[in-house]
Formats: structure tokens, sequence, C-alpha cells
């Protein structure tokens, strides 16, 4: 009855207390959370905050020591093939044979997740369409460069078609351009699918998640939309730059203004409450005082503050 | 889902080297061997001639080339089964047949398999050379089956000693090193003593040469067949249990 519910519900992923440690260190310490459909879920914390031993955990790579996972309206312990079938894994090290082409792998590992031959083939194209692979099929993966075998990593994840991703780090190793197009595929992917990513950058998260949760020493410190974070700012910065500026207080006295730093050459760091429409004032009198405004930048900063504290452990939510 | 994987692990095999140059040289050896015996049985074909009872063509060549060819396996056994789990846990790519719907017996049975059939490939291609013989000598076939018997399961329990060791380590060479020197020693714990009171014969059933030295002389005794069924039983079960550890431990 309860799967049921679940499934009518859209969850994807239900993970409760789960617990895993190395010997004496716990990685993971009894994290719980839900994915439902049409949600990206990004992972974020420092280096060894138990991110990558929870997606192991998920991909049902790692047995966790005490907890339940359920994928698809199925137990992982209890049917782990059915479980596993509803998921695509790309783990940090990827799962590749250097001596394969990329075909071969692909094939191997559609194979594996039981698709038949004839699907198989269109399924591979699909996949290899889809992370920008059609050209390098026949070439050898230990051959191509760190970027390409990344998508080859992605593709093998995303070749059944399953309904959740858990991608480790899915975009280390791309140039610019090929992190714009993953990022633009692993939104396009999360809009009918659950989608899991974890990242140390917050700037990734920002870009494709809709969802984050920040862990710390193996605990979830924060779990909320992406929006709602943004919301957790207690102040927001603006950066401008004027030709004739005034007296700094001047500028602070605008109204939302609650400081004002002095950057020198005319610049000035302006924080403000998150909610006040700085800018519209800031232009207004600019026009009506001749301040001759040359530059307004807002600036992000205080969502990595938001991120340090938790991860360092100066706030807890 | 075993057979996928078998494949797999078969024509990654034949896809580096090292299964190549293994069965050079063994067929190499092998030949050599071959040659030996026989051109000994034409020079000592006529003094046979004059006994009663004299061991045939399949005794003196068949049977000496096969107990070669388990030497050669012993030897080249380790060399393909040390990087069968232990490379694949170092670079990662165990990780994909874990997370795949494949149960762990399904991926231990599917890589034992794989190595399996190469190793029946290089006993196929050793037994063509007794099977020439027959073109001009009369063979002895239940002889001859027989000894193959024991060798394709002999390779089997080789193969399975090694499967086992190399899913304990991440290092293929330490995995190999160790399959050779537990499988020389099942070899030759039989090893004969000066004292032939202290010859054991619990030492002696564990031997695997004993066994096959059984099934050499023609003599098909289901107790032969069923230790080398219950040796690789013993070792599969092993590795798989070693595979669940893994995912509870590491």
């Amino acid at each position: 009855m309860l799967i049921k519910n679940v499934m009518k519900d859209n969850v994807l992923v239900h993970v409760e207390h789960l617990t895993r440690s190395y010997g004496d260190v716990k990685a993971v310490d009894g994290i719980s959370f839900i994915l439902h459909t049409g949600e990206i879920l990004g992972f974020l914390g420092p280096n060894g905050a138990g991110k990558s031993t929870t997606m192991r955990m998920l991909a049902g790579v790692l047995a966790p020591d005490t907890g339940r996972i359920v994928i698809n309206g199925a137990d992982l312990l209890d049917q782990p093939q059915q479980a596993k079938q509803a998921i695509g894994y790309l783990p940090e090290r990827l799962p590749l044979y250097r001596e394969l082409t990329v075909d071969e792998q692909l094939h191997y590992s559609a194979r594996l997740h039981g698709l038949d031959r004839i699907t198989c083939r269109q399924s591979l194209d699909i996949a290899k369409e889809r992370c920008g692979l059609t050209n390098v099929g026949r070439r050898l993966i230990g051959n191509l460069s760190k970027g390409y075998q990344q998508r080859v990593g992605l593709a093998q994840a995303l070749l059944h078609d399953p309904p959740v991703l858990i991608l480790d780090e899915p975009t280390v190793g791309l140039d610019p351009n090929q992190l714009r197009e993953i990022r633009e595929l692993i939104r396009m992917l999360g809009q009918d699918r659950g989608v899991i990513l974890s990242t140390h950058l917050l700037s990734e998260a920002q870009a494709t998640c809709t969802h984050v949760q920040i862990m710390r020493a193996g605990r979830l410190v924060y779990a909320g939309a992406l929006t709602d974070l943004e919301q957790q700012r207690q102040s927001a910065q603006l950066r401008i730059g004027l030709k004739l500026p005034p007296p700094t207080a001047n500028l602070a006295q605008l109204p939302g203004v609650l400081q004002v730093e002095a950057l020198g050459d005319g610049r000035f760091r302006l924080y403000h409450s998150p909610g006040a429409a700085l800018h519209r004032t800031l232009l207004e009198h600019a026009c009506t005082e001749g301040w001759d405004l040359w530059e307004m930048t807002p600036e992000h900063a205080g969502l990595e503050q938001i991120f340090v504290d938790l991860t360092l452990g100066e706030r807890l939510v | 889902m075993i057979l996928i994987i078998a494949a797999q692990d078969l024509r990654r095999l034949f896809l580096s080297p090292l299964a190549w140059a293994l069965l050079a040289m063994a067929q190499g050896l092998l030949a050599w061997v071959f040659l030996v015996l026989v051109d000994d049985f034409q020079n000592l074909q006529d003094r046979l001639g004059l006994l009663d009872n004299a061991p045939g063509i399949t005794d003196l060549v068949a049977a000496p080339l096969l107990r070669v060819t388990a030497w050669v396996l012993l030897l080249l056994t380790p060399l393909l089964t040390m990087r069968l789990l232990s490379e694949e846990r170092r670079s990662g790519s165990l990780d994909l047949l874990l997370s795949a719907p494949a149960t762990p017996v399904a991926i231990i049975l599917g890589k034992y398999l794989g190595v399996l059939l190469f190793l029946l490939v290089m006993i196929m291609m050793a037994a063509l050379m007794p099977l020439t013989l027959m073109i001009g000598a009369p063979l002895d076939l239940g002889k001859l089956l027989a000894g193959l018997l024991g060798l394709c399961l002999l390779a089997g329990g080789f193969a399975a000693v090694g499967l086992y060791l190399s899913a304990l380590t991440t290092q293929p060479m330490l995995a190999g090193v160790a399959t050779f020197g537990l499988l020389l020693l099942l070899w030759i714990i039989d090893v004969p003593r000066i004292d032939q009171q202290q010859a054991n014969s619990l030492l002696s059933y564990l031997s695997l040469s004993r066994h096959y030295d059984a099934l050499l002389l023609g003599w098909f005794d289901s107790t032969d067949v069923v230790y080398y069924l219950l040796f690789i039983a013993t070792f599969l079960g092993l590795t798989i249990r070693r595979l669940d550890d893994l995912r509870l431990r590491s």
C-alpha cells in the first residue's frame, strides 16, 4: 500500500535514515530525503562530506549499514534487480574499459541492463546523439580525451532510459562549451525524470539544480529548493561604478542600503536587503544627481557565504 | 545475463595481445613435446611389438602430452585470471556491473565462464594434435576423452582459484603470484615421502594432480569428477561471498 501511494505522488527515490561507516569513521550519518519526478537535486558539500558514499549506496554499489532506499517503488535491498533497472549511475571514477570502442562499451552496458539487440541499436543512437558522441563511436575509449570519456560515462547512464539518474560529479574535466551542453542536457533530462548530482561547485548547482542538499561530515545540514536558499541570504550585493561619486555617506542613506564598501576608483559595493529594488532607486538618484553611473553588477557572494557557513558549521539550519 | 558477461570478458581477452601470446606459447610448447613423443614412439615401436599387452600410442603419446598440458595450464592460468576482478576493482569498472541489474552470482559465473571458455580453446588446440594421429594409428578414444575431461576439470579448478584470489586484492600481480603459489601447493601437496608410513591419505586426496592422473590412465571414477566439481564450487562460492563482502565492508 505504501509503495502505491509513493508512486502516486511521483516519488522516485525515498531514502530513510541512511548510515554507513568505514571502520570507525561515519561517512554517512542518518540521511533521509525524497526525490520527485522533475527534480534535479544537487548534492553539495566539501570533499569528504559523504556525497560519493551516499551516491554509491543509492546506486547499489555499496550496502548501507542501516536505513532504507526505495527507488521507483522497489526496495533496493529486497528487490535489487528491479530497483537497479530504474537507475542510471555515473560514478566518480568512470566505469569504462579502455580497450573497447565507444560503441562496444555502450552496447555491453545496454545488454547488461536487459535491452535486446534491436532496442539496443536505437537507444545507442539516441544516447550518443544526446551526449555528442555520434562521430566517435568507433574510437577506442582509452584514446579519447577526459571530456569525451566523461560523455561516454554519461551516455552509459542514460542508455536504458532510467527514471532516476545518479550522477557523481558529471561535469569534471569538461571544457566550458561542453560544460554548457551537458548542463543543458541534464536540465532537459530532469524534466521528466529525477536527477541526483553531486558537485562541490556552487555555481554548478545554481546553473542546473532545482533543489540542493548540503552535506557536512556525513550529515545533511541544508535541504530545500534552490530559490529558498537564495532567500536565505541576509543581504544581497550590488557593485557599482560612478564617474562622479558622491560622498559614501550619501550612498549609505539610500533606502534599502545596509552598508557601503568603497572599493576605490569610483567603485562601491552596496549591501542591501534582498527584497529592495535598489537598482531602480540607484538609477533615479544617479540621473537626478549626475553621478554618471557606468557599471552596475549584482553579486552572488551571499549564496557562497551561506555555503561556507553551513559547511564550516558556523551556522546550523 | 551470465552469457552477456562471459561473452564480453572473452571478447576483451582476445582484444589483448596477452591472450594471443599465451595461446601461441602454449601451442608452441606442446607441439614440441608432441613431436618428441611421437619420435620416441616410432623408435620404440619395433620393441613394443614383442611385448604382450604393450602400451599403445594413446598411453605413450596422448597421455604424456595431456600431462604436460596440465603443467602448461598451471603456469598460464594465473596470468589469465589475475586481472579478472582485481583490475576491474582498481579501475572502477566493477561499478558498472554492481550497479547493473545483475546478481552477484551472475557476475561471478559470467566472469568464470568467460575465462573458462578461453582455457577450453587452449585445451582444444592441444587436443587436436593427438587427434591427428587417428589418420594413421588406432587411438583409444575412451582413454583420450577421459584424459581431456580431466584436463577440462583441472582447468576449471585452476580458473576458480584464480578468480577467487583476484577478488581478494586490487593488485593483479599479487593475485597472479598468489594463484600460482596456491595451485602449485595443491598440485604437489602429496609429494612422495621418504617414509612411506607418513603418507597421509587426506593430503593425497586434496592433491589436484592425483585425481588427474587417475583420469589420464583411463580410470573414470566419479569420485575424481566430484572432487573437481566440489573444488570449483567451493572457490566460486567463496568468490561470490567476497563480492557481497565488498559491498558491505569496503
